[in-house]
């Protein structure tokens, strides 16, 4: 592995490779002392050119985790307000001595332009609406922490899915991983091409619910309210949250995931986010976890030896 | 591809090694056993298992895992992480550390560091199945199976049939693989 991505064209072995090393990096932040030197005298740099708070703080606790030194890059304060392009701005940072990119850009594609133009791997914060690989791979974590394996698990991904890089990346993970895909969601958020994917789709998360082993709510872009691709919140509620009636009829070992950040009462009801099988802060404890493993396998030994 | 211990040999040595454990620690009271993934593992278990028989009571080993603490991560192919398991909490115990071959020392360097990280053991002790020579380090082994000596360039293999399908020690030379 020389960049980390996408989940998409991942084979189950690298990905379960991946999650080994993530609970094995999860054991180490439970320790009284929850840093190992693997990573001493690397330089990683969280290039955010989209606004995140969670991602970035994750991906930073977990190279301080391994002993690497972090520096981060906000356009806000930056030359790219000057008009200094991308190219320039991840060559320069380059030149100081960074052993390793995280990217978020609101542009698709923009993380492999920098693989190409940069001679270090490269790590897919988020590209626009396109991937988010470490958070498929904190889910599937999550989930195989619960079950023991995806294999053969009703996964149902529920919301805005042609917006979701979320979604685009987790369908790809638990799909090779030998989970079943249902996305549930109103036609003018689902794919318009979802025939490409190893998925199966409802609009009626009803019909589905009962068999159902996962429930990864996504979040309502409440932003997007009331425009012509989006019914009313309430409606929205009524037909796709998970609400303390919905909770109850699922599997009694079934569990709710969610990406954060909540719109509480929207997508979920404040009681199933509190519930003790809402899964939401174990994922965000193996989100550090999971970004450990990939920072371990893109930066620790020589891969070519 | 030349035998140096056989299945025999080795259950020997390991239950050896239990008895000069109890010995020397005056029992088991404080003693917690940790395996060097991949093959300190299965030796720890079995070590475990001598331990259990003599005291006439389940003891079990944890694992250490110290592919995050080696010092020469550039320059050789990664190796995996394993799985660390720590039982009981090692702040004032006797931690004895197993793994199956004694070279350059590195490997312990990496998992006194790694111990230091999760507590304060009262005091390591060291135990191995061979020990080849060649240490690069000040440290020693505590219970040795068998003191091999060998040319840098010839490679040690202990096997244990959870990993290997079969039991005991070999000596390859260099071209050997």
């Amino acid at each position: 592995m020389r960049h980390f991505l996408t989940t998409e064209g991942m084979d189950r072995t690298e990905l379960e490779d991946l999650l080994d090393e993530a609970d094995a990096f999860s054991e180490v932040l439970t320790r009284p002392i929850p840093k190992v030197p693997a990573l001493r005298g690397k330089t990683v740099a969280t290039m955010f050119f989209e606004p995140s708070t969670r991602t970035r703080m994750s991906f930073e606790k977990a190279a301080k985790a391994l002993s690497a030194d972090t520096m981060s890059f906000s356009p806000s304060t930056s030359s790219l307000s000057k008009g200094e392009s991308l190219k320039d701005t991840a060559l320069t940072v380059r030149a100081m001595g960074v052993d390793l990119m995280v990217v978020r850009h609101k542009e698709t594609g923009a993380p492999w332009r920098l693989a190409e133009w940069l001679d270090i791997p490269i790590v897919n914060g988020g590209d626009g609406a396109h991937q988010h690989p470490t958070q498929a791979l904190l889910d599937c974590l999550t989930i195989r922490q619960r079950f023991g394996s995806l294999d053969g698990l009703e996964i149902a991904i529920v919301g805005d899915i042609r917006h979701s890089r979320v979604a685009r990346s987790d369908i790809f993970a638990m799909a090779t991983l030998g989970a079943s895909v249902t996305l549930v969601g109103p036609r003018t958020l689902l794919p318009i091409d979802p025939e490409a994917w190893p998925v199966t789709i409802s609009h009626d998360l009803d019909a589905v619910l009962d068999r159902l082993d996962v429930v990864y709510l996504l979040r309502v872009q409440t932003e997007r309210g009331g425009g012509s691709v989006f019914p009313s919140l309430p409606e929205y509620t009524e037909r796709y949250g998970m609400t303390d009636r919905r909770f109850a009829r699922l599997k009694s070992d079934a569990i709710v995931l969610h990406p954060g950040p909540m719109n509480r009462g929207v997508e979920i009801s404040h009681d199933v986010a509190d519930h003790e099988r809402a899964l939401i802060l174990q994922q965000v404890t193996n989100g550090v976890a999971a970004r450990m493993a990939v920072l371990f396998q893109l930066l620790g030994g020589d891969h070519d030896a | 591809m030349r035998p140096v211990m056989t299945e025999d040999d080795l259950a020997r040595a390991t239950r050896r090694i239990a008895h000069e454990i109890v010995e020397r620690n005056h029992g088991l009271e404080d003693v917690l056993i940790l395996g060097i993934p991949t093959r300190g593992k299965p030796f720890a278990d079995r070590i475990a298992v001598a331990l259990s028989e003599i005291e006439g009571r389940t003891i079990v080993a944890g694992s250490l895992d110290i592919g995050m603490y080696r010092d020469d991560l550039d320059t050789r192919p990664r190796t995996r992480i394993g799985p660390t398991e720590i039982p009981e909490p090692l702040d004032g115990k006797v931690v004895i550390l197993a793994d199956d071959v004694l070279f350059t020392g590195r490997t312990i360097r990496a998992a006194l560091d790694a111990l230091a990280d999760i507590g304060r053991p009262a005091a390591v002790q060291l135990a191995v199945v061979v020990d080849r020579g060649h240490r690069q380090l000040p440290i020693r082994a505590d219970y040795v199976g068998k003191n091999i000596p060998t040319a840098a360039t010839e490679h040690v293999a202990v096997r244990f049939s959870e990993i290997d399908d079969e039991d005991g020690v070999w000596m390859m030379n260099g071209g050997d693989s």
